[in-house]
């Protein structure tokens, strides 16, 4: 098994990068691959509590960074889901005391061992956005329909591309369908057209999200979820697999949509 | 009531989504090259001094615009020669 790295990033804070960290880890570990998610954000760690694993920290990543725990005794399993572990970052470090090589090791040591290593960047494109993409062999940049997070995002895939890690892929989270539709906010068309990168999910602006935040309970771990099916959906396109966009993300014509209402109807995605 | 008659009139302004990708594609272009809008008329007043050097051009006509096609940019220059006269030394401004 040699584990895939893939980070998620956005420029922006507040986008939902740990929330789409979280929810693909749990999707791709429900579906039966060994995951395990680092938190880069050093000094303001989240995925923990938004994981509901906040309860079960003893060593942290600096503390596998410093030689006093090893890897193994940092990692916090799911009870949820045995596949899905995670490394949580330091509360009382900044992110200097990490260095992108560091990053590099930590994921070299975990790749025999796992199909996926989901790195939460912290927001900026500063030291802990250059750790956070120094091991990527994929990026996923996250992003809102909205002028200042779009123009972020633009900045740090050119910062990417610079580091040859480019172009990654897109996650439009947090669209508003109805404000769409009355040209109050950017489409997911305005948007690729702009950043011109491949889209690998859209997410639906959905309040379960913070209900699931408020229990620990990533909404991918939900069925009945609409953003956690959308989760599960980009969870499917990293595997390799072709999953169409749902009904709301994109402007398929009449047919296609009524195509798609039958085979819903029938069992199918 | 007001909404139709501004609408009758076309006095209902754009979409706002639509103003947010006009003015996001307008910072991009700059934030993506790092040339501010005062760097291009620096850059124009340059090249036309050097190309007026060698050739006459209409200096009002010279037009210098950054453009992008996905992530590529390009800077475009449109710099319209003067016609020499028929047979003779080039017209000098």
């Amino acid at each position: 098994m040699s584990g895939k790295v893939v980070t998620l990033t956005s420029g922006k804070g507040g986008v939902g990068k740990t929330t789409a960290t979280a929810n693909i880890a749990v999707a791709l570990a429900a579906a039966g691959a060994k995951v395990v998610c680092i938190d880069g954000d050093i000094g303001l760690r989240n995925l923990d509590v938004v994981m509901g694993l906040e309860n079960r920290i003893v060593y942290d990543l600096v503390d596998v960074v410093e030689g006093r725990a090893r890897l193994r005794q940092a990692m916090i399993k799911d009870k949820r889901l045995p596949d899905l572990s995670l490394i949580p970052a330091a509360q009382t470090r900044d992110k200097a005391a990490v260095s992108p090589s560091d990053m590099i090791k930590v994921c070299n040591d975990l790749r025999p061992d796992f199909d996926w290593i989901l790195i939460d960047s912290p927001a900026g494109i500063e030291r802990g956005f250059r750790n956070a993409i120094a091991p990527a062999d994929q990026v996923i940049i996250v992003t809102n329909p909205e002028v200042a997070a779009v123009r972020d995002a633009d900045r740090v895939i050119g910062l990417i591309e610079a580091e040859e890690k480019g172009p990654g892929q897109l996650i439009l989270n947090r669209v508003k369908i109805e404000m769409v539709k009355r040209g109050d906010m950017l489409s997911t068309e305005d948007v690729l057209d702009i950043l011109a990168i491949p889209l690998i999910g859209i997410i639906p602006e959905d309040e379960g999200i913070l209900v699931a935040t408020n229990r620990g309970a990533p909404a991918a771990m939900d069925d009945k979820s609409r953003a956690g099916e959308a989760f599960r959906h980009i969870a499917r396109r990293l595997r390799g697999e072709e999953v169409p966009f749902m009904a709301l993300e994109d402007n398929k014509n009449f047919l296609q949509k009524l195509a798609e209402r039958f085979k819903m109807g029938s069992g199918g995605s | 009531m007001s909404n139709f008659f501004d609408r009758l009139f076309g006095r209902t302004p754009p979409p706002s989504a639509r103003t947010a990708k006009e003015r996001l594609q307008l910072v991009l272009i700059h934030d993506r090259t790092d040339l501010s809008p005062a760097i291009l008329e620096t850059l124009k007043d340059e090249i036309i001094a050097v190309i007026s050097r060698h050739v006459d051009i209409d200096q009002e006509g010279v037009e210098i615009n950054l453009t992008q096609n996905q992530r590529e940019n390009r800077l475009v220059a449109n710099i319209p020669l003067l016609e020499a006269p028929a047979g003779g030394r080039k017209r000098r401004k």
